[in-house]
């Protein structure tokens, strides 16, 4: 314990660098799941074949991921580049379902009814069935968050900050207290930060607040995203 | 259903959540995308210095560091950095301007042909083999190279005090190592066809530390790769297998250095590898693995202790 | 793509295929503690996840734990836990085990709870005791869901599993962190690569197994297109989306 305490500067330091390397990939996988999300949803033939693909790619182990990168685009293994880049392909594997399923829970009356009112295509997606998927959308989110911070700490090992190095160092110099600081930080890191976004998703969606999750009221498909990513 | 008024504050409510979330990123990490595929070498007198990641590597590269700024250098320090293919060229390009080496691997990575065998000799071909851009000042006394252990029941049950001593051991022989032992000379190749042993290779990836010092004090493994200056050595009473036929490559402490750095500079850091001894790494190492202080506490207390920090 | 032909020739050279070093035994090795793990956290969270879905009883404590347990950074674990107990399997093993429990729990625990309430009250109706309804009624309608459960743990721990090296466990992370350490990049995507195709291939053939296992006559739970409600046989397992959405 003392140990942290003399080094608190450094795990701090590792805390923040790991934030800025977590958050980003989220943001970026969300808005590229989008588009692809809304095709799937949209032509029905190609829904099969991208969620196969994202299924697929999310099976590739990471650390085999991050290792094949640098080949293919060029950056180094060590740099931050590949580890966001990474991340974000995982972040769009795991999203691209839920923009699928969320729009897709809209169901065509409310769709055929935003059309008799008047709204365009354009309109209708960003004011009617987003915020009706909003809930699925929240939950895929959510999910991508709390799993792009704990495989943030992969990059560790590849010599990429983050709080992925307390692993590597801990164990090189027998320091538990270090490890532990790592596990701990990451869990609390994704735990504070997965509170926050669904205090956003209460802010931009009020119209689901005071819903609680019963067992008849929860969807098969946020099950789903526990179950099979 | 959605109302304009609504609308508008969901837009503005998004906006804002999205702009938070990416300013924290921003401010959080002054440019994520930057440190690591091109490091911030600063202005003109700022020095980076880089260290791999191992502990003992950044304990040297702090007391550069330390040193440096005593006589009045700016530093900047980019720690943990994992492969030579990713921190020599950018020592080549001045990205990076100070980094603590070893001679034997370092001449390895740029020569894998290589034949030198004594300290002396792989100092002058390192010298030869190192690309223009960079220099290798003059090497430490102190050296951190691999050396094969054995618990000292081992030793005393089996008589066996040297590398030439294990093929008369009968059993199999287990060899816990870092995971480039395996295809180096003086791996299980060089085991065998220098000293005639065959053993089987266990990869443990904890740089000869704890998980590779216990496996050998609880029988999983009967040998050990362990770096010289690893305090573990002394601490836990095993017995270093002597090399008659050098086969172990040398590593002594060696700066490599970018051209930015002058001859000033580069006296300054001389002067810390001149003290620097074998058994002084090892201390520092000890205070690291054994006190868990810090690199930065540890570099100043030796400096303070040689009289290199006054200016 | 030099370099991935570099890394093909790598695999396909004989001498990295043989001994106890080879390719093939190490896969075996990758391969069978991904088994062991699987079937062991199954062992564990398959009878656990049965009762909380049959009774409903501890749902929020469950999903909260498979929440929670995907922010666990695997690797730490398996650091922390080879200080404690030294080099080999152990450490990597209880790991594992403890990355696939939440998602083999949520796959029991969500397989019984997507079987409409309703069969239930018929088996019940019909005069079914609790341990038919359990054994004859949900195992077999749930059986998709857990598969998908099990399923996400397997890929999960195969992922994990090339860290087992680290602490001198062996598996194909040998190859991923040996090129590492050697600069030899070839030696790395070669490892990776084989790492790669395993996991794809247990996925394809757990996509196989997921369908294969829904009984004749039933959709396998996944969200079904309420636009064409008169195209679906008796779904049994999909809640129907339209009702409420978080």
């Amino acid at each position: 314990m003392n140990w942290i305490w003399s080094n608190s500067d450094y795990i701090l330091d590792k805390t923040i660098v790991h934030l800025g390397l977590s958050v980003p990939p989220v943001i970026l996988a969300f808005v590229i799941s989008l588009p692809i999300g809304w095709a799937a949803n949209r032509f029905t033939r190609l829904r099969g074949v991208v969620l196969a693909v994202a299924g697929l790619f999310y099976a590739v182990p990471s650390f085999a991921l991050l290792v094949v990168l640098p080949g293919l685009i060029g950056y180094s293994i060590r740099s931050n580049t590949n580890l966001i880049i990474g991340l974000t392909l995982y972040g769009i594997a795991l999203m691209v379902r839920s923009v699928a399923d969320g729009l897709q829970s809209v169901e065509a009356d409310v769709r055929q009814s935003a059309t008799a009112v008047g709204y365009s295509g354009w309109q209708r997606f960003w004011r009617v069935e987003i915020p009706l998927a909003g809930p699925v959308l929240l939950a895929g989110l959510r999910v991508v968050l709390v799993s792009t911070i704990s495989l943030a700490t992969v990059g560790g090992i590849l010599g990429i900050n983050g709080l992925g190095l307390l692993f590597n160092d801990g164990l090189q110099r027998d320091i538990m207290a270090e490890i532990v600081a790592g596990i701990v930080l990451t869990i609390v890191m994704a735990l504070v930060l997965d509170g926050l976004l669904v205090l956003l998703g209460r802010a931009l969606m009020p119209w689901t607040r005071g819903r609680s999750a019963t067992r008849t009221g929860t969807p098969t498909v946020a099950r789903q995203k526990v179950v099979a990513p | 259903m959605i109302t304009a008024n609504k609308k508008g504050r969901l837009t503005v409510l998004g906006a804002v959540a999205i702009g938070a979330m990416v300013a924290l990123a921003g401010c959080a990490s002054s440019d994520p995308l930057s440190s690591g595929d091109s490091s911030a070498s600063g202005d003109g007198d700022t020095l980076v210095i880089g260290s791999q990641q191992y502990y003992s590597n950044e304990i040297i590269a702090e007391l550069y560091a330390q040193a440096l700024e005593a006589k009045g250098y700016k530093v900047d320090r980019q720690y943990q950095i994992g492969q030579r293919e990713v921190y020599l060229p950018e020592l080549e390009s001045g990205k990076i301007d100070v980094f603590p080496e070893y001679t034997g691997n370092l001449l390895q990575y740029y020569d894998k042909e290589e034949t030198a065998k004594s300290p002396e000799e792989v100092e002058t071909a390192l010298a030869a083999a190192l690309p223009d851009g960079l220099t290798a000042l003059k090497a430490a006394a102190a050296s951190d190279q691999d050396s094969y252990n054995v618990t000292k029941e081992f030793s005393e049950e089996n008589d066996i005090t040297s590398l030439a001593d294990l093929k008369n051991y009968s059993g199999t022989l287990t060899l816990g190592a870092p995971p480039e032992n395996a295809e180096r000379p003086y791996g299980p190749p060089g085991l065998k066809s220098i000293y005639g042993v065959d053993v089987t290779s266990t990869p443990i990836d904890d740089g000869g530390g704890p998980l590779t010092v216990k496996a050998l004090t609880d029988g999983s493994v009967q040998l050990a790769d362990i770096y010289t200056a690893s305090p573990l050595i002394t601490e836990n009473d095993l017995v270093t297998l002597e090399d008659p036929e050098n086969m172990i490559l040398p590593q002594n402490v060696v700066p490599i250095v970018s051209d930015k750095v002058d001859s000033d500079a580069q006296d300054v850091i001389d002067s810390v590898d001149a003290v620097l001894s074998a058994s002084d790494l090892q201390q520092l190492n000890s205070k690291s693995q054994t006190d868990k202080e810090s690199s930065a506490t540890i570099a100043k207390d030796y400096l303070t202790e040689k009289g290199l920090l006054d200016s | 793509m030099n370099l991935f032909l570099d890394a093909f020739a790598w695999l396909a050279d004989p001498a990295h295929l043989s001994g106890a070093d080879g390719v093939p035994t190490r896969l075996g090795e990758h391969l069978w503690y991904t088994i062991v793990a699987v079937v062991i956290a199954s062992v564990l969270a398959v009878p656990a996840g049965y009762l909380i879905g049959h009774t409903g009883r501890g749902r929020t404590l469950a999903v909260a734990l498979t929440g929670g347990a995907r922010a666990l950074p695997t690797v730490g674990l398996v650091f922390l836990l080879a200080l404690l107990v030294g080099i080999g399997i152990t450490a990597p093993m209880i790991a594992f085990v403890v990355l696939a429990i939440p998602s083999v729990l949520a796959g029991a625990y969500s397989g019984f709870e997507a079987v409409d309430r309703k069969t239930i009250d018929a088996a019940r109706a019909v005069g079914m005791t609790e341990w038919q309804i359990v054994t004859k009624v949900e195992v077999p309608l749930g059986l998709p869901l857990l598969i998908g459960g099990i399923r996400s743990a397997t890929l999960q721990v195969v992922a994990t599993a090339t860290i087992a090296t680290v602490v001198g466990a062996g598996g194909l992370g040998t190859y991923i962190f040996r090129g590492l350490r050697s600069n030899d990049y070839t030696q790395m995507l070669a490892g990776s690569i084989v790492v790669i195709a395993l996991a794809v291939a247990l996925e394809v053939v757990f996509s196989i197994v997921q369908r294969l296992v829904v009984p004749a006559g039933v959709t396998a739970g996944r969200p079904s297109d309420t636009r064409s409600k008169a195209a679906r046989p008796g779904a049994v397992t999909a809640t129907p989306l339209t009702k409420g959405t978080q």
